[in-house]
């Protein structure tokens, strides 16, 4: 019994992070209509900015300063290679990417090498919290913090500021939007650095948590994928729930037969797809 | 997201690329012509390019799956990303008969493509009620539970380190052997079943209900109204799809005389989604010319730098870019103008 | 002059010719030493330099490549140089069986090798025997490529999972104690792996506490640890591999698990050892070839070249795994006297390394009866607080010929063609 309630709790840890990735394919797929590939490798991106900042500015300082500089970089692809897809059909933009994230993985292997690296986290965080509860750790503590408080600052985003108003408003229909003179060209590109900086602090608390390897990201794409769908696809609230829903079933499954713990979440994502079509909170003729 | 954009980004009018060319005007025999000449006769120019005819087969194995999806992604507009299921489905139904029933290829192919396409037909209608990202993401679901087997049950697939032990053997056409082994001689061979692939969907698409698929991909809703039974027409496509993938699988175990588990990966999915995108999912040979071209560069590209990647990634940008239909669909617009 | 008669080459006499050869002879050696006419002597090496083992794979090929210029810059082999191809295999089965295709049917290469996966050495190991070639698995360590499915077109240099395990087995049971619970990955290496260790900790005496099973590529070990952890086992064996260890070892540490039991496992990597934070870095491991050994002739001389030409990194077992085997090719094909694969076959079963290329105590020899490699083990502890390179604390160097079972044991009978 024990043993399941932390894998609940363990489940929670990695369904935050499905979330945080999902929240920002979400926000491209909603605004950009761009299904993004190459996410996963911002994130591992995001992880390596922070390996190299570390020892300049310290943990802390590069666990700001790294997804920032990653969304920066975000809003650079977004310029020169994003912006000529809007209108057309989606599968170019999944070509595209996935030709932006084998070029990325292969920059890091350049740069940062193919041997793993160790990223080092600071001693506050890296004890157990308890001696009974050996297992909550603080950083894990730390790492579901944090990524409620980001999501907490996006919601905060799109719900009080112009920006984030237009944003959810374009995610419900970009010509009334586009028509009120609305710049949309300027709001993709800040919906897609936003996304995008999602990724780099994924990849900063995932390197943490696992270490940095240049494919880092790519086994965290499709579960995030699968984190919108099952939450419903428009809904950022619902690719939040969709990856803890994810997480959580991945961690119980452990429990019983953790060599089913990898496919577990395409049978939830089946089940819901015959059951509910449009997922937890989807909206129907989104993305269809 | 189907082939045809219906996603709102498409109506704030940006969509100004020229229609696709009509598909029935497709293949015009001249270049039908050009291409069967140049396939019969890979084995003897390809190594004069610095190619061996083994690559030859690897690019009509992977042309074949890719021109059987694009009658789902292309031709009906359904994304699957589950194909390689069925393509390593056939892979392991043929790799396990040589193994350990049969010493006939041909016995063994028949059972690939039987066991992969019957997969496809039997969950096929799992999916036809849903579109666009919906039907993606429950064909990649389907095709990650076969992917779980054959990573699981270990003692008949090999689990991890993937189904060893068998290889191709001679075919006897009444005195008359093949010798199989022989690359050459493969690569005729898969030739065959390439054009039995390429003949099975040309005719599809040239007879009414191929213009059924098309209709549906080009407005689903309308046809919905007049009563068709649209589920069905996309189940059909579904299987005749799966069948060719199986089909093809089935000969890519023979080529390698191997099975591995990443034959049925959504990895693999994505990448024959990819050939069809690369090459033009609107015309009739565009998977071919994307499997040439996503083949041969990987093949050349790998052997010369460690950052092959890179510059397959710039191909796939590029095409994006420049080529607004994909390879061919640009040149058949050329042609049309 | 061929390597067999110059193998006994000095360090002064070789930075003596390095010198002399000077600085950009050196950047190509291959070609300039031999008359346009000797044409070369082609191995392909079929190794991951992209994906999730390209560290390992990239190891592995600068000490082939390594080895590939010494021997061309001291005469070749047969008065001929060796030239090396080199295919990324991406990890990937079906890329590797293409380009062993590739690389005997277009570029006519001699000799195959490589590998990283067992899946990619079983794959290859087929794929060369059906087109007559040599394939020297470098680091595939899978039992069956030198068991049940052993070849006679096929050797192999790294070890066999049983000697992983009986190369430290009696280190940790001595220093740990008996009762034990194992992390395994769940495919044929990590139960082979498993399997070994258990039957010598029943016949010591020792108990299984138990054993989870980790799906292959799992980041997440925290489930199967707490497990671990409430049998309270006096040692914990981590039997995973690559990055998987790195996973494992990181979250032991950070649950505290090195504090209650005793960690370590059948295998260690200078490759795992860098990717590890400092306070992961602990344990009794087993090794396959470490580069400090002070008391055995030629390594310093080896590791100081080495690191000259690598920017001061030290090789691994890696490295040492493609030095060597494409010395053990070069020595046979000298041997034979020809490039005909049976012929170097024979000559390679049961070839001697010399110690210069060994760099290891004990004899070390391809075993005729399987085509392994028998040579030494080198169980360990790793340091914690230790600065790069100095990483590992070899125990003991074991013979292997003490612990190896024998090719029947393992379910190898090599049939020929005829």
């Amino acid at each position: 019994m024990e043993l399941l309630l932390f894998n609940i709790f363990n489940g929670l840890i990695i369904g935050m992070f499905y979330a945080l990735m999902a929240l920002g394919l979400s926000l491209i797929l909603g605004l950009n209509g761009i299904i993004n590939f190459s996410h996963g490798a911002f994130l591992a991106l995001g992880g390596y900015i922070a390996y190299s900042l570390t020892p300049v500015i310290g943990f802390w300082g590069a666990l700001i300063v790294s997804p920032f500089a990653v969304g920066l970089i975000g809003l650079l692809a977004e310029r020169v290679l994003i912006r000529p897809l809007y209108g057309r059909d989606p599968l170019f933009s999944l070509l595209l990417t996935f030709g932006l994230a084998m070029i990325m993985q292969d920059l890091i292997r350049t740069f940062w090498g193919a041997t793993g690296l160790p990223f080092t986290i600071p001693d506050t965080l890296s004890h157990p919290l308890s001696q009974v509860y050996f297992f909550v750790t603080g950083y894990r503590v730390f790492l579901v913090v944090l990524s409620l408080f980001a999501t907490a600052s996006l919601f905060a985003l799109l719900r009080f500021t112009r920006v984030g108003v237009r944003i959810r408003a374009g995610n419900a229909d970009l010509e009334t939007v586009s028509a009120l003179g609305i710049n949309i060209y300027r709001l993709r590109a800040i919906n897609f650095a936003v996304g995008i900086l999602f990724a780099g602090l994924a990849g900063v608390l995932a390197a943490g948590r696992l270490g940095l390897t240049p494919t880092m990201g790519a086994s965290l794409l499709m579960p995030s994928f699968v984190a919108i769908i099952v939450g419903g696809v428009g809904s950022l609230l619902g690719s939040m729930l969709g990856g803890i829903i994810i997480g959580v079933a991945a961690g119980i499954v452990t429990t019983y037969y953790p060599a089913a713990s990898d496919v577990v979440i395409y049978l939830i994502m089946a089940v819901v797809l015959v059951v509910r079509p449009r997922g937890l909170l989807g909206q129907e003729g989104l993305l269809e | 997201m189907s082939a045809s954009p219906v996603d709102k980004t498409a109506s704030a009018g940006q969509d100004s690329a020229p229609a696709a060319p009509p598909a029935r005007r497709i293949p015009a025999l001249l270049p039908a012509i050009v291409i069967w000449l140049l396939l019969l006769s890979v084995p003897f120019w390809l190594p004069l390019l610095g190619g061996y005819t083994e690559l030859g087969t690897r690019v009509l194995i992977f042309g074949l799956v890719a021109m059987g999806l694009n009658l789902l992604l292309g031709f009906t507009g359904g994304l699957s990303f589950g194909h390689a299921a069925y393509f390593g489905l056939g892979a392991y139904g043929t790799g396990l008969m040589l193994k350990f029933v049969t010493h006939s290829t041909p016995l063994a192919i028949l059972v690939g493509v039987i066991v992969g396409g019957l997969a496809a037909t039997v969950f096929g209608p799992l999916t036809v009620r849903r579109r666009g990202i919906y039907f993606a993401m429950i064909t990649i679901a389907i095709g990650q539970m076969f992917y779980f087997v054959s990573v699981r049950w270990n003692s008949l697939t090999g689990g991890e380190d993937g189904l060893t032990g068998f290889s191709r053997t001679d075919v006897d056409l009444g005195g008359w052997i093949l010798h199989l082994q022989h690359p050459m001689v493969f690569y005729y061979f898969t030739l065959f079943f390439f054009a039995i692939g390429c003949a099975v969907v040309w005719s599809v698409l040239h007879s009414p209900l191929g213009h059924t698929f098309i209709a549906i991909r080009e407005n689903q809703k309308r046809l919905r109204f007049l009563g068709l039974p649209i589920g069905v027409y996309i189940w059909i496509a579904f299987a005749i799809s799966g069948f060719i993938a199986a089909l093809a699988g089935s000969l890519y175990a023979l080529l390698n005389n191997f099975a591995s588990p990443e034959d049925l990966n959504w990895v693999l999915s994505g990448v024959f989604v990819i050939i069809c995108v690369l090459g033009g999912m609107r015309t009739f040979w565009g998977p071919l010319m994307g499997a040439v071209i996503y083949v041969v560069a990987q093949d050349y590209l790998s052997s010369i730098t460690v950052n092959w990647m890179s510059f397959i990634g710039a191909i796939f940008i590029l095409a994006v870019l420049f080529f607004p239909w994909g390879l061919l669909g640009f040149f058949q617009g050329r042609f049309q103008k | 002059m061929s390597i067999l008669d110059d193998i006994h080459i000095s360090r002064r006499t070789l930075l003596k010719s390095g010198a002399a050869l000077g600085a950009t002879s050196l950047m190509y050696p291959a070609m300039s030493a031999f008359a346009k006419s000797e044409s070369p002597i082609k191995i392909g090496l079929i190794d991951p330099q992209t994906g999730t083992y390209a560290g390992t794979g990239g190891n592995e090929i600068l000490g082939a490549q390594f080895a590939v210029d010494e021997i061309n810059r001291k005469g070749g082999v047969m008065s001929r140089p060796i030239q090396l191809l080199i295919e990324d295999s991406a990890a990937s089965v079906g890329q590797s069986v293409q380009k062993a295709h590739k690389l005997v049917n277009r570029n006519k290469v001699h000799f195959l090798m490589g590998a990283v996966s067992s899946a990619v050495a079983l794959a290859l190991a087929q794929a060369a025997e059906q087109m007559n070639t040599l394939y020297m698995d470098t680091g595939g360590h899978a039992d069956a490529v030198t068991g049940t499915q052993c070849r006679w077109n096929t050797f192999r240099t790294c070890s066999t999972t049983w000697l992983l395990t009986a190369g430290d087995f009696q280190t940790i049971f001595d220093k740990y104690g008996k009762n034990w619970y194992f992390i395994t990955p769940d495919y044929a290496f990590g139960h082979s792996l498993h399997t070994d260790y258990v039957a010598q900790l029943k016949k010591a005496g020792g108990k299984e506490l138990g054993n989870a099973l980790a799906p292959l590529g799992t980041t997440d070990f925290s489930s199967y640890l707490i497990k671990a952890k409430s049998a309270n086992p006096d040692a914990l064996l981590v039997l995973t591999s690559g990055n998987d260890q790195i996973n494992t070892l990181k979250q032991a540490t950070q649950f505290g698990l090195n504090k209650d039991m005793g960690i370590g496992g059948p295998m260690m990597e200078m490759e795992v050892l860098e990717g590890l934070p400092d306070a992961a870095r602990y344990g009794y491991w087993n090794m396959e070839w470490y580069w400090n050994q002070p008391n055995t002739p030629h390594v310093m001389d080896f590791v100081d070249r080495y690191k000259k030409a690598h920017n001061n990194k030290v090789p691994t077992a890696r490295s040492w795994f493609g030095y060597a085997s494409v010395y053990a090719l070069a020595l046979a094909t000298e041997q034979a006297k020809s490039l005909d694969t049976m012929k170097v076959v024979k000559a390679l079963e049961g070839l001697e390394l010399p110690p210069e290329i060994a760099l290891q105590p004990h004899k070390t020899f391809y075993r005729a009866s399987d085509h392994q490699l028998i040579g030494s083990e080198f169980p360990g502890q790793v340091k914690t607080g230790g600065v790069y390179p100095d990483l590992f604390e070899v125990a003991d160097i074991v013979d292997a010929s003490k612990i190896a079972r024998s090719a029947e044991q393992k379910g190898c009978s090599i049939s020929y063609p005829s």
